[in-house]
């Protein structure tokens, strides 16, 4: 879930799993009333692309940018945006950047 | 066990002016004329889906236009693993005693019926709408992402990535009906326009107008065909952020399921129809499949491995990288290359040994997965 500026995680009270996209059940279990939690911001670049031919002429104003699959600490892997020095398996630390009309999470190298 | 009896395809490209139920229509009346079989004798229908026809009820709409009157119509979507899944689903039908004559067949105009900008739009759409598609992935974009960490993981090249780009190619040379019929080099596919790092353009399939069918039929029709002896699905996730590290496992469980390393040995196969969306697919989908080494599906493609006089010939007619990508005629061209090549009908493409054969289509990214294990008859 992303709201505003935060990336939200879920996560299961029966069976301890940890996952990104917003259910109101835990896939693994089946269990009701999942907890969302906060992410801290802290990952590790998982896979890493540029995209230079973007879906349409909108974003493709926009390009080239780059997409991750990062792995954040809290134990769930998301897409965001990342950084062009950033490669695979450096850490890294989320923020949140204007990309045309919205703000999107990006990650770059952490200090 | 069932037995493809008929087969039909049009070229793949640019065909302008012609619609999907003209795409599809074309290639039925092939597979029908092919099978020796008239319209009323068909009595199951599976279509899958089209980009530029949207419906609801595509399977009738068909059998409606083309004058069929089936008592089975079905219509599948699993993206690029349709093609198969269709075959499997009919495979099923047949062996129920549901059907005894089922028409699987797929077209749509995906290259003139639209603007490329929404064919892509389209395509992306796959992505999950909330956490990918609005951070402006391509279908390119999340193959490239599974490309970044497989080169990472095996240490394989893009060089190596190219060579399964210049096999397909050099196969297609040898089509009428291909897309793409110029020779290329590793270095063009190098030098080539960079579409989502490592993909470049000629790493990537074209979209393309054409269109596929095949006769799935309860018994064998004439003197030669070729048969179903199993059929295999996995499906493990949907999105590249929720799939599994080892993305393309499926593969292994769907072919697993379909009889390979059981009734059928990997040392067995004479013949592979794999889908080769990107080189990358292309190379994850051999290795997953035990038919190349871990990163060594590129060198084996090299060494000539895979080419028409090679140990293990594949995707002869050259794949969707060459012969082109309809959507889901595309893998469907596979099959129409191997029963062709079973029944020793495939010119100057044809291997002097097609005796057991293994097709593999993914849909998603490496999310579903269906595997054939085709024999010719005897």
């Amino acid at each position: 879930m992303r709201e505003g500026t935060q990336l939200l995680f879920q996560h299961c009270g029966a069976c301890a799993r940890v996952w990104c996209f917003a259910r109101d059940f835990c896939p693994h279990c089946g269990a009701r009333d999942p907890q969302t939690g906060r992410c801290e911001g802290a990952g590790r670049i998982y896979a890493v692309t540029t995209v230079t031919r973007a879906p349409s002429p909108e974003m493709q104003a926009l390009a080239p940018y780059r997409l991750a699959l990062v792995d954040f600490a809290e134990g769930f892997r998301a897409m965001t945006h990342a950084d062009d020095d950033v490669a695979i398996g450096d850490a890294v630390r989320l923020r949140f950047v204007t990309f045309g009309s919205l703000k999107v999470p990006r990650c770059g190298r952490a200090a | 066990m069932s037995w493809i009896t008929g087969v039909g395809l049009t070229p793949f490209g640019r065909l302008e002016g012609r619609t999907t139920l003209d795409l599809m229509s074309q290639a039925a009346a092939d597979a029908l004329a092919d099978a020796g079989l008239e319209r009323g004798d068909v009595d199951g229908l599976v279509t899958g889906y089209s980009t530029t026809l949207p419906h609801l009820m595509l399977s009738t709409l068909f059998a409606e236009h083309f004058g069929l009157r089936p008592s089975y119509a079905h219509g599948v979507q699993l993206g690029g693993a349709t093609g198969f899944a269709m075959v499997m689903l009919a495979h099923l039908l047949v062996e129920a005693g549901v059907a005894r004559h089922v028409l699987v067949v797929a077209g749509e105009n995906r290259l003139t019926g639209q603007t490329r900008d929404a064919a892509v739009q389209t395509l992306a759409q796959v992505g999950h709408p909330l956490y990918e598609v609005p951070l402006g992935p391509t279908i390119p974009a999340y193959y490239a992402l599974v490309a970044s960490r497989y080169l990472h993981e095996t240490g394989a090249t893009s060089e190596s990535l190219a060579e399964l780009a210049v096999l397909m190619r050099r196969h297609a040379c040898l089509h009428p009906g291909a897309q793409f019929r110029e020779p290329i080099t590793t270095m063009d596919v190098l030098a080539s326009k960079p579409i989502a790092e490592p993909l470049r353009i000629l790493d990537c399939c074209p979209v393309s107008d054409g269109g596929a069918a095949v006769i799935v039929s309860r018994e064998r029709l004439g003197e030669c065909g070729a048969r179903i002896i199993g059929a295999g699905q996995a499906h493990t996730h949907q999105h590249v952020s929720a799939a599994p590290d080892q993305i393309a496992i499926g593969a292994a469980q769907a072919a697993a399921r379909a009889g390979l390393g059981a009734r059928v040995q990997v040392g067995d196969l004479r013949y592979a129809a794999i889908y080769d969306s990107f080189t990358v697919t292309l190379a994850i989908l051999l290795e997953e499949l035990g038919l190349a080494p871990r990163g060594g599906a590129g060198a084996r493609a090299a060494e000539g491995h895979f080419d028409i006089g090679g140990a293990l010939p594949l995707n002869t007619h050259g794949g969707l990288l060459s012969y082109g990508h309809c959507g889901v005629g595309g893998a469907m061209a596979h099959l129409v290359e191997t029963q062709r090549q079973m029944t020793g009908r495939a010119g100057p493409r044809q291997v002097r040994d097609a005796s057991l054969a293994l097709l593999h289509g993914d849909g998603g990214v490496l999310s579903s997965h269906v595997s054939l294990l085709l024999e010719p008859a005897r």
